[in-house]
């Protein structure tokens, strides 16, 4: 999913709670896809999700406290927020 | 398997060509037909449109032949048997969709009932001026199978042969009828429903997994699926591969086309009607279609009255063309004599196929009426010299 | 739940074995594609009675990408297949996904016989405003002034105003969205599922390849930005007043939802007031074939 990222920005610009930034890691073809910068402030709205035109994001809500997954793999698949 | 008696209106009738030709289509099983009126073909139509909704089917008359030639076969994947009607002008602008159906292998059928052209030309009047474009009229490479009734009986029971090879080989099948034998009026028997054979769609049985749209079998003809099937299928005019999805690559093409191409010449053989009339060594074969080839019986005729060793050979099946029957022929035979309501289209084939090996002389006409026997003759008779 | 458990949901509506996409960075269409699949989820869908028609176009790829019984045909005439589908089996639901110029310039005739008609068909119309995948040329839609391909000195042609089209040939339910809009117009989706008839739901779209590039109007995000900033909600606006330009307002939101007889149920019934009990139903044998 990190390399269907095109880095087009709608993800981290209309994330509500700028969860999101664009990372300065590449994908194999050039592009920086973007990184969790504020996981407690992800609300699993999705919004990232819908916007993506490239299916290479999507957003939920878990129910309990995770680690961060691994960086460069899953990251850029999905976030993760936490329970308050 | 036999046809459904919902629409097959058995007995003997006095019908014309474009009437008997939508009762064909009936018998054979065809319950959607969309269409746009040109005439002389427009009756096929407004007699399908009277009848199907007491058979149970559906017809819509679009707003033009572009839309008619796509909305049938939106209703071939939607799971019917589907067909159109037109003449020259509609003919033309039928063309891309032609190819589509080529191309996406969807079984129908497009009568042509051939009208004087180019362009608006003789709207009332017989021509059979369409027998190339019927052949190459769309663009790239791909096979039609066209046939050409010379009677109202024939608009009948060819029409049911031309569904019939639509869905076995599920290749669009141009019916090319004229003017005339469209507007005349003769004894047409259509015979009880169990007499009929039709034949069915190539539904695949295949589990989801397994099915692959244009997944090759022996014969080259892939099984169909109809929308809502559960097969999530995708059909495209690109160049595909078998699961359907565009792959537009030189090796890709070359499979495909070839296959379109393959999986009719490889069944020519059963595709080929002709019929002949004394071929054993005579001098002079006359090769006719359609209404011309009941001018060209009396022009046999007279030239047999004045001792000339004259058979005639007519072609049922004029696409593909029955290249191996013409060489055959020209073996054995001094001249081919091919009379037709053109400038001369099929009497180019009937020459590639001799090859030299027999002379062959046309006998053009511009369209807007038959041949008079006597032209033909005269041909005839220049041959035998 | 493992983080590996959580999947996009629009996953399972795509051939992620087509995957990555041709579309361009910053492209909307793949957007509205997950706006499409959210309408699917949310209105519980039947998917195996769905079918997805598409023209030409870098709109018309949508289906090859989704996961549907889904129909690439010609240029402009998505609308007369997807009519054929519809009226040989009713019990399909038919989605004609296209864009402006397939819809609009080639296939505009068909797009007013049909809301004519009012067939029961829900039209996705994504409008970039040009031609998109052969190079950038002039639309009926692209604004006047546009630089285009054809157009190297600018467009002087007034432009379509899609939904005012589309509603004076009869359309039941017009709604224009952007890309922007995405809650939004996977509503109108769902909504348009729910109505029988007609259905046209304009996308407006970034093409930053094309239309924004030729015209400096930025990327994919500043056009995104453009429209988050210009677009003004109004339901019900009169469609006369919706007409776009290149950097004017846009007027979205739901503008025409009317009743009016599908095209089957008027057909059905003349054929009940002409023929009675004679008349028989296409659905019972319009499968004539197995």
């Amino acid at each position: 999913m990190v390399e269907r990222c095109k880095a087009c920005g709608f993800c981290v610009e209309f994330c509500p709670t700028k969860v999101l930034a664009l990372s300065s890691a590449f994908n194999s073809k050039g592009y920086h896809p973007p990184h969790v910068v504020a996981p407690e402030k992800c609300s699993g709205c999705d919004l990232c999700g819908m916007y993506c035109p490239d299916f290479a994001i999507y957003g939920q809500r878990l129910p309990m406290v995770r680690e961060e997954a691994p960086a460069g793999t899953v990251v850029a698949n999905l976030e993760v927020g936490r329970e308050s | 398997m036999k046809a459904d008696p919902r629409g097959v209106l058995t007995g003997t009738h006095f019908l014309d060509g474009d009437h008997a030709c939508c009762e064909g289509a009936l018998a054979a099983g065809a319950r959607f037909a969309a269409g746009y009126p040109i005439t002389p073909s427009t009756e096929v139509v407004e007699r399908f449109a009277s009848r199907v909704p007491k058979v149970g089917g559906t017809f819509i008359q679009m707003e033009d032949e572009l839309a008619a030639s796509i909305t049938l076969q939106g209703a071939v994947w939607g799971g019917a048997k589907a067909f159109t009607v037109t003449s020259g002008p509609g003919f033309s602008l039928m063309m891309e969709h032609i190819g589509y159906a080529a191309m996406t292998e969807t079984p129908c059928v497009f009568v042509d009932v051939q009208r004087g052209g180019p362009s608006t030309g003789l709207p009332t009047l017989p021509a059979q001026a369409d027998m190339m474009q019927a052949r190459w009229g769309s663009h790239g490479d791909y096979e039609i199978i066209a046939l050409c009734p010379n009677s109202p009986q024939e608009c009948f029971d060819l029409t049911i042969r031309a569904f019939n090879f639509s869905e076995e080989f599920r290749i669009p099948v141009m019916f090319m009828m004229d003017e005339v034998v469209g507007h005349m009026t003769e004894k047409v028997i259509i015979p009880p429903a169990d007499q009929i054979e039709v034949v069915p769609r190539r539904k695949t049985r295949k589990p989801v997994e397994e099915y692959l749209p244009y997944g090759t079998n022996g014969d080259g003809v892939p099984e169909m699926a109809h929308a809502g099937d559960g097969y999530k299928f995708h059909v495209t005019g690109l160049t595909h591969d078998e699961h359907g999805y565009p792959n537009m690559t030189p090796a890709t093409q070359d499979k495909l086309v070839r296959r379109l191409q393959s999986k009719i010449h490889d069944a020519i053989d059963r595709i080929t009607l002709l019929e002949e009339e004394c071929l054993e060594s005579e001098d002079i074969v006359v090769v006719s279609f359609g209404i011309t080839s009941r001018v060209a019986q009396r022009a046999v005729e007279m030239a047999r009255e004045r001792g000339l060793k004259v058979g005639k050979l007519r072609l049922i099946t004029c696409w593909p063309f029955p290249e191996k029957r013409i060489r055959e022929i020209a073996a054995t035979t001094k001249a081919f004599v091919v009379p037709e309501l053109n400038l001369g289209q099929m009497v180019r084939e009937v020459e590639r196929a001799a090859n030299g090996k027999a002379k062959t002389f046309s006998v053009p006409h511009a369209g807007g009426s038959v041949h008079r026997p006597e032209d033909i003759l005269r041909v005839i008779v220049e041959a035998s010299r | 739940m493992s983080i590996l458990d959580v999947t996009n949901p629009v996953e399972p509506f795509l051939r992620t074995d087509r995957m990555p996409h041709i579309w361009c960075p910053g492209c909307g269409i793949g957007t509205t594609v997950n706006c499409f699949a959210r309408a699917l989820i949310e209105s519980k869908i039947d998917l195996q009675s769905l079918a997805l028609v598409s023209g030409i176009g870098c709109t018309g790829r949508v289906a090859g990408y989704v996961k549907l019984d889904s129909f690439h045909t010609t240029h402009g005439r998505a609308i007369p297949f997807a009519t054929g589908l519809k009226l040989a089996n009713p019990k399909l639901n038919v989605v004609v996904y296209s864009g402006d110029g397939d819809l609009s310039a080639i296939g505009g005739n068909h797009l007013i016989h049909a809301a004519r008609r009012n067939i029961d068909l829900k039209v996705i119309c994504v409008n970039n405003l040009i031609y998109a995948m052969t190079g950038g040329q002039t639309a009926p839609t692209t604004p006047g002034h546009a630089i285009t391909s054809t157009s190297p000195y600018g467009t002087c042609e007034p432009a379509f105003n899609l939904p005012h089209l589309v509603e004076a040939a009869g359309a039941v339910y017009v709604a224009r969205w952007t890309t922007f809009h995405v809650k939004q117009l996977a509503r109108s989706i769902g909504e348009a599922f729910q109505k029988k008839g007609f259905s046209f739901i304009e996308v407006i779209s970034p093409c930053p390849t094309l239309y924004q590039r030729r015209n400096k109007l930025g990327d994919g995000l500043d056009t995104m930005k453009y429209y988050k900033e210009k677009s003004k909600v109004k339901h019900g606006a009169p469609t006369s007043e919706v007409g776009l330009t290149m950097t004017g307002e846009i007027i979205v939101g739901k503008f025409v939802d009317r009743d009016r007889p599908d095209y089957q149920s008027l057909l059905h019934a003349q054929m009940v007031e002409s023929l009675g009990e004679c008349y028989v139903e296409p659905s019972e044998t319009v499968c004539s074939c197995s």
